[in-house]
C-alpha cells in the first residue's frame, strides 16, 4: 500500500540553516547566505526517506515568533497555522535551531508547541557548536521539551542522516498524535514566561564555554568601528566596481574574438542572402554582443556572494542605518538595495523583511535605480567606445572611474528620491525601529559560491538564449524587411520597418540627442536592458552591410557624438527599461498604481537627465 | 529605584557607552518614545532575548550620534537604535 505524502515544514529563527537543510534534503539550490532574512518565500521540495517514504518539505522564512510582523513572517505564520489558502497544516514541523545560539529558538519552539503540531527540534550547525566546545545534553533536552531532538550539519555530506532516520521513525506513528491548536498571539507576560522557561531549560541542558567566537570579535573591532568601518565599506564597493571593469577584460576580449571568428566563419561558408544575414547579424552580432559581458556579470555576483556568505551584509546595514535614515530609508533597506546591484527583482523581493509598510514601499520604489548587472553591458559598451583607457592619478583607470561614477549617480539619485518621498508624501513619518541580529562570521564555502555563480551564469545565458534571442529575431526582421526595391541607391535598411518606426519616434528623442537607431533599440530594450546593446549591434550590422565586420563599439565611436553617448549613459541610469522589474513591483505592492508611479517617475528622470546631459555636452563642444 | 551605594545605578541601555556591561533589570517601553506601541516594542525586545537577567554588553556604536549600537545579549549580537534601547533598563 502506498503511504500518503508526508508533509514537513522547516520553521526556525532567521539564519539557523533552514534553507541549507532544505537543500541538503531535497538536492535543491535555493539561496543560502549568512544574514537573517534570506528566504522570503515559501518553497516546496520532495525527497524519499531511507525507508522509502515519500516526503514533501517546505522551506519557510525565518521568524522569532508567530506574530507575523512583516510580509515574510506572515508567510511562515499562515503556513504553520494552516491559514494559507489551499494549504493543509504540515504533518510534522522541523524546528531548526542554530546549536550555538539556542535561546531564541527554544522560546519560539515553546510557542510553536501550542499549535499542537507534531514537532522535532533539529540542532543544526552542530559542527560549529562542537568546535566552540558547546555541549548539549540531547536526551535531557528532549525530555524537558517533550519532543524528539536530533543534531544535524546541513552543509556536510551525511550531516542529515540522523534527521532522516528520525523522520522514518516518526512518520510510522504520526497520524494518531494530532492535537488541537491552542495558539493565539502571546501577551507580553506570556512571551516573558516562555523566554524564562527557555533560559531555564538551556541552563539545565547546555554548557557554554566562556569563549565566544573570538574571530568575529576581532574582525568586528575594525569592520564596525565608526570611522574605519565606513572606510572599509567604501573601499569594498570601490574595489568591486573597479574590478568589474578592469579584471573582466581579458576574458571578455577572448569571448569577443571568438564571436568575431564565428561571424567570419558564417560569412565565409554560407552563401550571401537572408540566412547568412540572419546568423551573422541577428544571432552572432546581436546575442553575441550580450554574452560577451558574462565575465563582468560573474564578477559582480562573486563579490556580492562573498559578502553575503561571509556575514558582512548585516554589518553594512548596521553601518548605514543612520546614514540612510537621513534620506528617509530604513537600515534594513540596505541589503535589498545592495542585492539590487545584481538585479532589482530579488532586491525588491528581499524588501519583505521590512515590517513598516512605508519603509518597504520607499525601498521598492528606489530599488530599480540601483545599477543592476543588466546595465553593465550598456555602460561598458559606451564607456569603452568613448572614454579613453588612461590612468588618472597614476593608478585609477579612467574607464573604471566613470563606471564608479555611474554607480554613484544611481545611488545618489535613489537617496534623493527617497528623501523627496519622505519629505512630500510621508510628512508624519516616525522612524520605525531597526533591530537586526549580527551573525557570527563564517568562512565562505567554495561549493556554495560555485553553485551561486553557476545558477546566476546559467540564468544569464538562458535569458540570452530566450528573451534576448527572440527580441533579436524581431529586430533583425524589422531591420531587414521590407527589402529595398530593385535599383535603390540608399542603404537597404532605410526601407525597413525598423527605420520607419525609429524615424517616427526620432522627433521625440532628438532633443536628448538620440538618433533613430537608438529609438528602435530602446523598444526591445524594455524586455531587458542589455537587449538594447544587442539591438544596436544588429541594426548597425545590417546597416553596415557585409563589409562591416567591425565591432559594435567601434561603429558607435564613429556614428555617435560624445554628447549622444553621454546622454545615453544618463538615460540608462534612470530609464525604467525592464518589464520584469515593473511586474514584480506590481506583485509586491499589490497595486498597478505604484507600478505606474515607478514607471513614470523613472521615465521623467531619464528624459530630464538625458536632456540636461546632452545640452551641456553640446554647449561644451562635445556635439 | 534601588540606587544605593553597593548596587550599580539603573540606567537605560540607550544611554550606555561603548564597553558598558550589565544585567537587564526590567523593560520599560514607555520611556523609549519609539514609533511602535509600548506592547509591540516590548514584545519585540523579548523575542530578541532582552529579558530580565540577561547579560548585555555594548560592543559597537555607529558614527552618527553614536547610533545604532551593537549589543551582546548572552550569546548573540543584536543591532538596535538607542531610541529603542531606552526601553531596556540595565544595571
Ligand atoms: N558550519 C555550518 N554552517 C551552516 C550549517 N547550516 C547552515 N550553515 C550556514 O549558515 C548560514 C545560514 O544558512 P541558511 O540556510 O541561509 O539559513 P536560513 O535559516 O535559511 O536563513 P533565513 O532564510 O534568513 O531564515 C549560511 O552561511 C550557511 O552556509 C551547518 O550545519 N554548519
Ligand atoms: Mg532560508
Amino acid at each position: 500500500m502506498e503511504l500518503p505524502l508526508l508533509h514537513l515544514a522547516l520553521v526556525g529563527t532567521p539564519n539557523s540553516g533552514k534553507t541549507s537543510l532544505f537543500n541538503a534534503l531535497t538536492g535543491s539550490r535555493q539561496k543560502v547566505a549568512n544574514y537573517p532574512g534570506v528566504t522570503v518565500e515559501r518553497k516546496e521540495g520532495f525527497f524519499v526517506t531511507p525507508q522509502g517514504r515519500q516526503v514533501s518539505v517546505v522551506d519557510l522564512p525565518g521568524t522569532y515568533s508567530l506574530r507575523g510582523r512583516s510580509p515574510d513572517e506572515e508567510i511562515t505564520r499562515d503556513f504553520v497555522l494552516g491559514k494559507a489558502s489551499g494549504e493543509s497544516v504540515p504533518d510534522l514541523v522541523l524546528c531548526v535551531a542554530d546549536a550555538t545560539n539556542l535561546r531564541l529558538t527554544i522560546r519560539l519552539l515553546l510557542e510553536l508547541k501550542r499549535t499542537g503540531r507534531p514537532m522535532v527540534l533539529v540542532l543544526n550547525m552542530f559542527d560549529i557548536a562542537a568546535r566552540r566546545g558547546i555541549t548539549v545534553d540531547v536526551e535531557r533536552l528532549a525530555k524537558e521539551l517533550g519532543l524528539p531532538v536530533v543534531t544535524s550539519i546541513a552543509v556536510r555530506k551525511g550531516g542529515t542522516a540522523d534527521l532522516l532516520r528520525l523522520t522514518d521513525e516518526i512518520s510510522a506513528k504520526i497520524a494518531a498524535e494530532a492535537e488541537a491548536n491552542s495558539w493565539r498571539a502571546l501577551s507580553v507576560a506570556e512571551l516573558r514566561a516562555t523566554q524564562r522557561e527557555a533560559d531555564r531549560i538551556i541552563a539545565d541542558c547546555v554548557s557554554l564555554p566562556a569563549r565566544p567566537d573570538t574571530w568575529t570579535a576581532r574582525i568586528d573591532a575594525v569592520v564596525l568601528h565608526p570611522v574605519c568601518g565606513l572606510m572599509v565599506l567604501t573601499l569594498i564597493l570601490f574595489v568591486m566596481f573597479q574590478a568589474v571593469f578592469a579584471w573582466a577584460q581579458p576574458a571578455m576580449d577572448l569571448l569577443k574574438s571568438s564571436f568575431d571568428a564565428l561571424g567570419e566563419l558564417v560569412r565565409a561558408t554560407l552563401p550571401d542572402g537572408l540566412l547568412q544575414s540572419f546568423l551573422q547579424n541577428g544571432v552572432i552580432s546581436g546575442v553575441g554582443s550580450v554574452i560577451v559581458f558574462l565575465p563582468q556579470i560573474i564578477l559582480i555576483f562573486l563579490f556580492i556572494l562573498l559578502l553575503e556568505d561571509f556575514g558582512y551584509m548585516a554589518r553594512a546595514a548596521f553601518l548605514m542605518d543612520r546614514i540612510m535614515g537621513g534620506a528617509g530609508l530604513h537600515g534594513r533597506a540596505f541589503i535589498p538595495l545592495l542585492s539590487s546591484f545584481a538585479c532589482a527583482i530579488p532586491g525588491i523581493m528581499a524588501t519583505r523583511v521590512i515590517d513598516n509598510k512605508r519603509d518597504r514601499l520607499t525601498t521598492i520604489l528606489i530599488a530599480p535605480l540601483m545599477t543592476c548587472s543588466a546595465r553593465i553591458p550598456v555602460y561598458t559598451l559606451i564607456i569603452s567606445a568613448f572614454i579613453p583607457a588612461k590612468d588618472v592619478w597614476g593608478f585609477i583607470n579612467l574607464q573604471g572611474l566613470v563606471m564608479f561614477g555611474l554607480y554613484a549617480a544611481g545611488i545618489a539619485s535613489a537617496l534623493i528620491v527617497s528623501f523627496l518621498i519622505k519629505f512630500f508624501m510621508l510628512r508624519d513619518y516616525a522612524p520605525a525601529p531597526f533591530m537586526l541580529e549580527l551573525p557570527d562570521y563564517k568562512m565562505p564555502r567554495l561549493k556554495s559560491i560555485a553553485i551561486g555563480i553557476y545558477t546566476r551564469a546559467k540564468m544569464f545565458l538562458v535569458r540570452a538564449g530566450t528573451t534576448i534571442f527572440s527580441m533579436m529575431v524581431l529586430i533583425w526582421f524589422l531591420a531587414s524587411f521590407p527589402q529595398p526595391p530593385a535599383g535603390a541607391t540608399e542603404p537597404a535598411i532605410d526601407f525597413s520597418l525598423a527605420a520607419i518606426i525609429g524615424k517616427a519616434l526620432e522627433p521625440l528623442l532628438a532633443p536628448v540627442g538620440f538618433n533613430w537607431q537608438i529609438a528602435v533599440a530602446l523598444i526591445p530594450g524594455m524586455a531587458a536592458r542589455e537587449v538594447a546593446v544587442a539591438a544596436l549591434g544588429t541594426v548597425y550590422a545590417i546597416e553596415g552591410g557585409k563589409e562591416a565586420a567591425e565591432q559594435i563599439g567601434q561603429v558607435l565611436a564613429t556614428k555617435w557624438s560624445l554628447a549622444t553617448a553621454l546622454s545615453m549613459l544618463a538615460w540608462y541610469i534612470f530609464a525604467p527599461q525592464c518589464a520584469s522589474t515593473l511586474a514584480v513591483i506590481r506583485r509586491e505592492t499589490g497595486s498597478w498604481t505604484w507600478m505606474a508611479v515607478t514607471f513614470t517617475y523613472m521615465l521623467v528622470l531619464a528624459y530630464a537627465a538625458s536632456l540636461l546631459t546632452y545640452n551641456v555636452a553640446v554647449a561644451l563642444g562635445a556635439g | 529605584m534601588t540606587d544605593t551605594n553597593d548596587t550599580r545605578p539603573h540606567i537605560p541601555l540607550g544611554l550606555a557607552k561603548r564597553g558598558y556591561t550589565g544585567v537587564i533589570q526590567h523593560l520599560s517601553a514607555r520611556e523609549a518614545g519609539s514609533a511602535l506601541s509600548d506592547i509591540e516594542l516590548e514584545s519585540r525586545l523579548i523575542e530578541l532575548g532582552f529579558v530580565e537577567g540577561a547579560r548585555v554588553e555594548v560592543l559597537h556604536e555607529g558614527l552618527v550620534g553614536r547610533d545604532p549600537i551593537a549589543v551582546r545579549v548572552d550569546s548573540i549580537t543584536i543591532a538596535v537604535r538607542r531610541r529603542e534601547a531606552m526601553a531596556i533598563i540595565v544595571a
